[in-house]
């Protein structure tokens, strides 16, 4: 976590991470606000420039919570070349890919059309986006998959743009981010899930977003601390409603990954599920398991920010009540808060464990060989 | 299972207003006046639905009437059951889901009267929590330094959810007061629902709105640490009713690294977030939200570093637990002791230690 201040020698010599990894959530970004352009019909180019986005925050062009650092990202991740940090695929490669030996990297677009109030320009910019992906990223580089994102309030039109891009093998998932205008196990968001699990693929919950609610269940909260943190607690919400809406027992081959959140809070939030759901089963009688058992079965989680406790006996007893077989290494590059491969895990982990964490999760749940 | 100790404290009981005209004797004429003439019956919020498995245990059920209501049942079914010396009474009644202040500031007069009257001077065991208009900071202020002349009341009592989260500015007056007369602040599971009672929006069902709670409990537990509420006011402590508390050491892990990286944005949290939970803030014990193993539970009790976070609560007449089994099996002798006696007395310094207890 935080900023990388001395040179860390790459992955050959002395990081501890020979073998390959997969980094299940990297921030691309464009280079100029323009270099989507090529992928959107000319009306929105003047849109744009005109009216600019609306979202469901008031700030224009920023995050209503400034961030820690500039573009919430590492200082030492500006290419040489110029544009923000995460913008080049050259130095993608060398600051990340290579150094670290990633085998596969999961792409993970945040300023897209997501969260934008019309759903016209949402859809556009979105579909504007996967293109982009494939022709700045995946195209260029194999190891590299992208994210299909999706205008999230129009289940119809995001329905449609997964089913476009389904079976493209540029894509390994649909990416949706956890503040949206309802919880997201609600019906408005039924229709990305019945695409998604026709076209075989997982659904990647980001942390982050803007719905209209404030971010915690009693207001706006003052501090950018108060909304990386409570991260957690939005996506235990959108997690629980996904369970308790039905979402799985309607969608039985659905997977998800809760990205950017945490998974520390993952046992207590299911027992806390299992033990109200044995007094009120009454009330959601379409759910014909444990809360649990749907947790178990349809959620994978990344690992950044890793938990870090004290006590490694701590995490590894966390671990152990979510599944070894659950988590996917991820490193957020190039945000501030990045985990470096090397030194996320404690000693004491076993060579299957490991190498299940870093990479064979990921390939498994992505299909990816 | 571990069997409690007499002497213990109950730091979570709920008397139930039976309906609001059983309050229009402690209001002046004029809200009398109000409340009849407007024909407003009852103040029952969506957190706790009278006939909700939640909201009562079925066999602490009445025959008629609202589950708690009935100041015998609760002196056999929690006070008598569990040999308590004390027993801390949290009227939940949806007082803090008004939106005039000054309807909420009678109501809260007539509820912490009708507290004092219809249960406090009937059991010399109970102890009363002071429910505040929170719509007002001067009314809440006012009703503290009111009630607090009653050294029967030993605590202020809020709502998780409310208009804004709990560590604002806004609501130090309210904190000043109680550190000043010896005063924890309670905060107890339920929302004003002046907010979606989640941070994602409005779900569909009451037991969104319940697993939420827990939520809801992190976030302001965030707030009230990284506002600096523990910098300003060092003696204070809130007291998390009814919020569950395995999520709490995944959640430090959590504060705690974030602090580490952006604590130049609060400059004033000098010391560590697990630190000032374990100076400060406190939990009752139901809903214990774990699997029955023992094994499991030590464990959890072992990420949480302290064995004096936890106080002692039946949360009657809620359903957590059935038979006797309030307290989880598995629970050391040593650690009974500290949760039923010695944390609810180092915690509500207005309690005296009773010949029991010792």
């Amino acid at each position: 976590m935080n900023v990388q201040l001395r040179e860390i020698p790459p992955a050959a010599s002395s990081s501890g991470i020979k073998t390959a990894i997969a980094d299940c959530d990297i921030h691309p970004a464009r280079a100029t606000p323009d270099e989507l352009y090529p992928f959107l019909a000319k009306r929105w180019h003047a849109h744009l420039e005109t009216f600019g986005v609306h979202t469901y925050q008031g700030m224009m062009g920023g995050p209503p919570y400034p961030k820690a650092q500039p573009n919430a990202s590492r200082r030492d991740a500006y290419p040489p070349e110029g544009g923000p940090q995460g913008s080049s695929l050259s130095f993608m490669q060398k600051q990340l890919l290579d150094r670290n030996n990633v085998a596969l990297g999961v792409l993970n677009p945040l300023n897209t059309g997501q969260g934008i109030r019309n759903q016209d320009l949402a859809g556009a910019i979105c579909s504007a986006v996967n293109d982009w992906q494939i022709e700045k990223w995946t195209s260029k580089d194999s190891r590299l998959k992208g994210s299909i994102v999706v205008a999230n309030e129009d289940g119809v039109s995001a329905a449609a743009e997964i089913r476009k891009r389904a079976g493209d093998k540029n894509f390994v998932q649909v990416l949706l981010l956890s503040r949206n205008v309802e919880p997201l196990g609600q019906r408005r968001y039924w229709p990305i899930y019945q695409a998604a699990e026709e076209a075989g693929l997982p659904i990647g919950v980001h942390a982050f977003g803007f719905g209209g609610n404030p971010i915690t269940a009693s207001g706006w909260p003052s501090f950018y601390i108060e909304e990386m943190v409570g991260h957690s607690q939005c996506q235990q919400t959108a997690l629980a409603s996904l369970v308790l809406e039905g979402v799985f027992e309607r969608f039985p081959k659905l997977k998800m990954v809760m990205v950017e959140a945490g998974f520390g809070w993952a046992p207590s939030l299911a027992w806390r599920l299992d033990k109200v759901f044995s007094r009120l089963h009454a009330e959601v009688s379409h759910l014909k398991r444990k809360p649990s058992e749907y947790i178990r079965d349809h959620i994978w989680w990344t690992t950044q920010p890793m938990e870090d406790p004290e006590s490694r006996d701590h995490l590894f007893q966390t671990i152990e009540w979510i599944g070894w077989d659950k988590l996917l290494f991820a490193t957020d590059y190039p945000h501030w808060d990045y985990d470096e491969p090397s030194r996320v895990l404690p000693a004491g982990v076993s060579g299957a464990n490991k190498q299940a964490f870093y990479l064979d999760n990921a390939k498994k749940l992505y299909g990816v060989a | 299972m571990t069997s409690p100790i007499a002497g213990g404290v109950d730091c979570d009981l709920h008397p139930a207003v039976p309906h609001l005209t059983s309050l229009l004797p402690y209001m002046n004429d004029y809200w009398r006046d109000q409340v009849t003439t407007r024909g407003m019956t009852d103040l029952i919020s969506q957190s706790y639905p009278v006939n909700s498995p939640i909201s009562a245990r079925p066999d602490w059920r009445p025959a008629q009437g609202k589950p708690g209501s009935d100041i015998a049942d609760m002196q056999r079914q929690a006070l008598d059951k569990f040999g308590s010396a004390y027993g801390i009474c949290n009227p939940l009644y949806g007082v803090q889901m008004v939106f005039s202040e000054d309807m909420a500031d009678a109501f809260c007069r007539a509820l912490n009267d009708w507290l004092a009257k219809e249960w406090l001077d009937k059991d010399d065991r109970l102890r009363g929590s002071i429910v505040i208009p929170v719509q007002s900071i001067e009314k809440a202020v006012a009703e503290i330094e009111r009630c607090a002349q009653d050294k029967r009341f030993v605590q202020v009592l809020m709502l998780v959810m409310g208009d804004m989260p709990l560590g604002k500015r806004h609501y130090w007056p309210i904190y000043a007061a109680a550190e000043r007369l010896g005063l924890p602040i309670g905060i107890h599971a339920g929302s004003a629902y002046h907010n979606p009672p989640t941070s994602v929006g409005w779900g569909s069902y009451h037991i969104e709105d319940y697993v939420a709670q827990a939520q809801a409990f992190q976030t302001q537990l965030t707030s009230l640490i990284v506002e600096g509420v523990f910098a300003r006011h060092p003696n204070l402590k809130m007291v998390m009713l009814e919020s569950g508390f395995t999520w709490l050491p995944p959640f430090l892990w959590r504060l705690h690294k974030f602090w580490r990286g952006v604590r130049m944005e609060t400059p004033w949290v000098d010391r560590a977030p697990l630190e000032i939970v374990r100076s400060n803030i406190r939990f009752s014990l139901q809903p214990v939200d774990a699997p029955p193993e023992p094994d499991t539970l030590n464990r959890l009790f072992d990420h949480m570093q302290s064995d004096e976070l936890i106080l002692f609560s039946t949360d009657y007449p809620h359903w957590q637990f059935d038979g006797d089994d309030v307290l989880p099996m598995g629970l050391s002798p040593d650690l009974v002791r500290k949760i039923m006696v010695d944390n609810p007395y180092a915690t509500y310094t207005r309690l005296k230690v009773k010949e029991t207890a010792s």
